[in-house]
């Protein structure tokens, strides 16, 4: 008889001892956690006070009004307003978008290397898959550091300088006349319109409302088309006859921009040699694309692995199916195994775009003003304020790393395969 | 018998005929691995012009180097203005590279540690070394200590005292219970930490005196600078990885939260904020007037560090184990601490060793963004080599020395993680 | 249970909080070494040779401060910082002297709680160009890319200076001299500007240095020297009056090789108080008689170190200028020995 077995109850009027607290299991953990709690909080307690302390002894106050103070200093590449005379807390937005376009920029280089690289690997051909081992292995094995002086020292030295496009003998020449590579950056075209309609002023950024209208039209049309799209797609369903709507999604998607663009009156502005530099166009310069190659490319061959190890987890199986229904290997590639592997690369990916965020910092190397540089390093640097600075710059590189793996979790969650 | 074939149908065999040009030797391998489609073929030939642009333009400059200069300018005389590395500076500078400014006398104290670094990780890494030497990698870090740092012997002798105090404790309090025994001999093993060193050294260093000329750890530089870092922020960074992490798999609310708000703290901050957290901030969070040394103080900031990235690694492993053998240690009747320490531990940290040395790779290369806060790392010091008026101007020959150093170091220790990973993969099946 | 390990942490917290500021100079004096906060290498300031041995002008400076407290010139522990570190560095006390060509400056002074121990270097923030941009003036340099090391003074007069003039410029941030040095000669930036010593120095070592000219502008004032903690009076007069030694030794012709000659005893009075034979200045400052004497004995006067680091002997060649003796129409002026 099961029931036979009687549990030994506990007492409910059990007296309670103190010596619970250390030997009843269900008493333990509060002990051990309320003994934790106490260590934390006299550790927090004892630091704050130090700092209170050593903060009055150096007769320094704790307060982030230096970030309203002028900054004094120049930062070449600016994507919103900012001159000298304003302040350190406009600076540090400065660095920070400075920071997020590099991030961007870099993940999605490092992106599409580590999965041409990762596929390339794995290719019958024997030469290519050597030449992607060792382009893995040189830049996984030396330091990021190493890589960030090279690719600037590069950009510096293999390049003509702006001199060499001068005169009768230039030495050097523009690209279809349109872009200068030199080793100042990069000089490409830039989009003009003749007809300004002002700009948004949003407080803190103007956008122009060119580039506003030019995007939201874009956006219409692309929800328009897709519309249209999956119109078609019902018809197609119901009567198995697919209407043809090539035309009028091109027609859609085609002509209310460039209408737009055309009333704004659009043009290329061409960078020119005038003076010491290039003017005009848009300028990348040479600590951005030293950072952005550098980053891309070292954590490219990180990603490369992570895909590698992704592809070889599908079973061969997959590939023989594929083949099996006369998929050309490209097609297997594309439609069958990528999109399989994907869901054992993402997650490894998140934590290189996490890296490659992080890794942003190490832009002072070449020179390029990122958060680091201008929060983290000239305003530390000016004002002294070394503890309201880094507390600061640590929240947001802690927000930033928060944003990205959260984003790219819920992506995963959505790729993750449904089990049943 | 007449043979009555019809005139369309042959009458002898014909004989075997060559294969067609493009399937057979050479041709048929080339095309077949090289060409065999336009795409490969395209890759094929662009990877060749690449490879053999790469080699026109560099080998020339590579061989035709000069070692023998005291100066750049001496070197630019003998090439006479054709191109060509000088690799005299590494000829100059190589020991300021390897060993910053540890007392050129002293050097066999280093080599002789990092040989010894190696015999003690034999038997961790490569399961044929015998067990016994397991002995002598717990002493090496005391040793190690030693002979870097110089100083009495007697110190971590000393040290390693407290752990002997606190283990007999624990033995002796046996019968209490594990709670208090382990409280009691942590508690003994700290105060014996704070109140013994300095007089039991001093009385045991004039009983026998055992003393290297002390080197500060200022005097170190270059690689031994990263190599001390890496290898004690990992190895620090162990122990606390594996707290973190059962703390991180705890059922206690209070400590998980901390152990998840610590990991995604640190690994949510780059590192370099970390480093001038050492170098700026640490000072306002210690007593006023207390300083101590800059390297000791990243050496602390880089565990952190590593710890967090450590706990998330053997979380990885914690979790690959599976379920019955927690409840199978739990069947046996283990309390947790002994489930862990018999159980699950050993084997979490087998499966984890590629990725523990996957972070050492990572904390190795990660070392040289000390130079951020002038401490003079490989790369630090090639900046100050061309701040020397002879060296003023040198690049590629400094880069290519230190990348190809560090690249020996961790393309060695990568291929033995893959090799682990590969016989770790056969355990399995 | 639980107290005693209470106990125990707060035992430990007050064994660490124990160790409480003492006076800097009876500090340096147990430890037995100066600690000297540096650059990582800036060439003909401070750098390393290949022996490891620290050497040049910064460096200089503190072995005098050394050879003064303690008696051995090479009793010094440098410290590399970067422009970054330095200032929290010697706030922390993990260098006693700071001593890497920083300049003096009204908010450094005051809100960074620092004591300039005097002036041991007056330079200017100058342009250096190459002669085949045909520039002869820093007025022409508008739209120029200008090569600036980040975080330092220079910077915020460079930004001014275009201000002021209504000129642009693009700045290319360089981390560090040797860094801006070579952007500058590869041409990823028309000008590079620094303190002029600096300037002088890349020049020299520049392959055919008569193709670069510095321009004749000196759009800054930067007045150099050593500096320490606010509130040591006594640390600070010594750091001072090292210096004032070397500067009134150039004045008094005593040099490396006449000095113990000299503290024998001589027929000028004030030689003699410097020296240590008269009067007892050392004991004022909480030295002995013989700091000055030790101090000079350690790398010459201040002619000879700036000789050996900078002058004409050195690939740096730079001139006295502004740093020459008041007497022969410098700015170097030694307060009284009295």
């Amino acid at each position: 008889m099961a029931n036979a077995i009687t549990f030994p109850t506990l007492e409910p009027h059990q007296a309670f001892r103190l010596s619970m607290l250390l030997n009843d299991g269900r008493y333990r953990s509060y002990t051990i956690q309320i003994f934790v709690l106490m260590c934390l909080m006299l550790g927090i307690a004892w630091l704050v006070d130090n700092t209170i302390r050593n903060l009055a002894l150096l007769g320094k106050d704790f307060s982030f009004s230096f970030l309203w103070s002028t900054a004094g200093y120049d930062i070449n590449q600016r994507l919103i307003e900012y001159d000298t005379q304003m302040t350190h807390g406009r600076a540090a937005l400065v660095g920070l978008l400075n920071t997020v376009v590099l991030a961007v920029l870099s993940c999605a280089l490092a992106t599409i290397i580590g999965v041409v690289a990762g596929v390339l690997r794995l290719s019958g051909n024997p030469i290519v898959a050597r030449l992607t081992v060792v382009y893995v292995e040189v830049f996984r094995n030396i330091p990021l550091l190493l890589w960030i002086l090279v690719f600037g020292a590069i950009m510096s030295e293999a390049v003509p300088a702006p001199n060499a496009f001068k005169g009768e003998n230039a030495t050097a020449g523009m690209i279809l006349g349109a872009v200068a590579i030199t080793n100042r950056g990069v000089f490409i075209p830039e989009p003009l319109f003749t007809r300004d309609l002002g700009t948004l002023n949003l407080g803190i950024v103007e956008p122009s409302l060119n580039a506003i209208a030019v995007l939201v039209v874009v956006i219409a049309c692309v929800l328009i088309s897709r519309v249209l799209v999956r119109h078609a797609n019902r018809v197609q369903s119901q009567t198995g006859v697919r209407p043809v709507i090539w035309w009028k999604t091109m027609t859609v998607l085609a002509a209310p921009p460039l209408l737009l663009l055309w009333a704004l009156g659009f043009h290329l502005g061409y960078p020119e040699l005038r003076g010491f530099n290039f003017q005009g166009g848009f300028q990348l310069r040479n600590a951005l694309i030293a950072m952005w190659l550098g980053l891309g490319i070292y954590t490219g061959a990180f990603i490369a692995e992570n895909v590698r190890a992704g592809i070889l987890a599908i079973s061969k199986g997959q590939t023989e199916a594929a083949h099996a229904l006369g998929l050309r290997p490209g097609k297997t590639m594309r439609l069958v195994i990528l999109p399989q592997a994907l869901r054992v690369i993402v997650p490894p990916l998140i934590s290189q775009y996490l890296n490659i965020t992080k890794n942003t910092s190490l832009g002072l190397a070449v020179g390029y003003m990122d958060l680091r540089s201008t929060l983290g390093g000239i305003t530390i640097n000016q004002t002294g304020r070394e503890l309201e600075g880094m507390l600061l710059l640590m929240l947001i590189y802690l927000s930033l790393s928060l944003i990205i793996s959260g984003s790219m979790n819920a992506y995963n969650a959505r790729v993750g395969l449904k089990e049943r | 018998m007449t043979e009555r074939n019809p005139a369309f149908v042959r009458g002898e065999m014909l004989p075997a005929r060559e294969p067609p040009a493009g399937q057979t030797g050479l041709l048929k391998l080339l095309r077949e691995n090289f060409f065999k489609d336009w795409l490969s073929a395209l890759l094929t030939v662009m990877s060749l012009i690449v490879s053999v642009w790469f080699v026109c333009s560099v080998f020339p400059w590579l061989f035709d180097s000069v070692w023998n200069a005291n100066s750049l300018s001496e070197c630019r005389q003998i090439l006479a203005g054709a191109e060509g590395a000088c690799f005299a500076v590494i000829r100059d500078r190589w020991t300021q590279l390897l060993f910053g400014f540890y007392p050129p006398e002293q050097y066999w104290r280093p080599v002789l540690a990092f040989a010894l670094m190696i015999v003690a990780l034999a038997p961790i890494l490569f399961p044929p070394v015998p067990r016994g030497l397991l002995r002598f990698s717990v002493v090496f870090p005391g040793l190690a200590y030693w002979l870097i740092w110089g100083g009495t012997l007697w110190l971590p002798v000393v040290v390693y005292g407290g752990f002997a105090v606190g283990a007999v404790l624990l033995r002796m309090t046996g019968r209490l219970g594990a709670g208090p025994g382990a409280g009691l001999a942590i508690v003994s093993a700290l105060t014996w930490w704070f109140v013994a060193p300095g007089p039991v050294t001093t009385v045991l260093e004039q009983l026998l005196p055992l003393s290297l000329a002390p080197v500060a750890s200022r005097e170190m530089g270059g690689f031994l600078l990263s190599i001390v870092i890496g290898v004690t922020g990992i190895s620090l960074s162990l122990p606390l990885g594996i707290v973190l992490a059962l703390g991180r798999r705890s059922k206690m609310p209070l400590v998980k939260t901390i152990s998840v708000v610590f990991i995604e703290f640190i690994r949510g901050v780059p590192l370099i904020t970390l480093l001038f957290t050492a170098s700026l901030l640490l000072n306002y969070f210690l007593p006023p007037g207390t300083t101590f040394d800059l390297i000791l103080r990243v050496i602390i900031m880089v565990t952190l560090f590593a710890t967090a990235y450590m706990a998330e690694v053997i979380r990885g492993g914690l979790a690959a184990l599976p379920r019955g053998q927690y409840e199978a240690a739990e069947a046996l009747g283990l309390d947790y601490w002994k489930a862990q320490r018999l159980v699950i531990m050993p084997q979490a940290l087998k499966i984890s060793i590629p990725g523990i040395v996957n972070s050492f790779i990572g904390l190795f290369k990660d070392t040289t963004l000390v130079v951020f806060i002038g401490l003079l790392d490989p790369i630090a010091l090639s900046n100050s080599i061309r701040a020397t008026a002879d060296w003023q101007g040198i690049y590629w020959e400094l880069f290519i020395f230190i990348g190809a150093l560090f690249f020996v170091f961790c393309f060695g220790m990568s291929r033995y993680s893959m090799h682990l990973e590969r016989r770790l993969k056969t355990d399995h099946r | 249970m639980k107290k005693s390990l209470f106990l125990v942490t707060l035992g430990a917290v007050a064994l660490l909080s124990a160790t409480a500021i003492a006076g800097t100079l009876d500090e340096v004096k147990s430890r037995g070494k100066l600690n000297c906060g540096v650059s990582s290498g800036t060439a003909g300031f401070s750098a390393p040779d290949a022996k490891g041995v620290w050497q040049g002008f910064d460096v200089a400076f503190c072995r005098a401060v050394a050879a003064a407290v303690l008696g051995d010139p090479m009793k010094v522990e440098f410290v590399p910082t970067t422009g970054q570190t330095r200032f929290t560095a010697l706030a922390s006390g993990e260098i006693d002297v700071l001593s890497r060509a920083t300049t003096w400056t009204f908010s450094r002074d005051t809100d960074l709680k620092l004591t300039f121990a005097g002036t041991n270097f007056y330079d200017g923030q100058v342009f250096l160009v190459k002669k085949e941009l045909g520039v002869s003036s820093a007025k022409d340099l508008n739209g120029a890319t200008v090569c600036i090391q980040s975080g330092t003074t220079t910077e915020l007069n460079l930004a001014e200076y275009f201000r002021i003039n209504k000129m642009t410029y693009e700045p290319v941030p360089v981390d560090s001299s040797a860094e801006g040095e070579r952007q500058y000669q590869a041409g990823a930036c028309d000008v590079y500007t620094s303190d002029g010593s600096n300037l002088a120095s890349v020049r020299a070592s520049f392959p055919n240095p008569s193709d670069h000219v510095l321009l004749p502008e000196i759009i800054s004032k930067e007045p150099l020297g050593p500096i320490v903690r606010q509130g040591d009076e006594q640390w600070a007069d010594i750091v001072h009056w090292t210096e004032s030694a070397l500067f009134a030794a150039e004045e008094l012709g005593v040099t490396k090789a006449n000095v113990d000659q000299l503290a024998d005893g001589s027929d000028n009075p004030e030689i003699n108080r410097l020296l240590g034979k008269e009067g007892d200045l050392g004991k004022m400052l909480g030295l002995d008689a013989e700091w000055a004497r030790r101090a000079i004995a350690a790398g010459g006067n201040y002619g000879e170190i700036f000789a050996t680091n900078l002058g004409d002997q050195t690939p740096i060649r730079l001139e006295r200028g502004l740093n020459a003796l008041w007497t022969k129409g410098g700015l170097m002026y030694a307060q009284p020995f009295r």
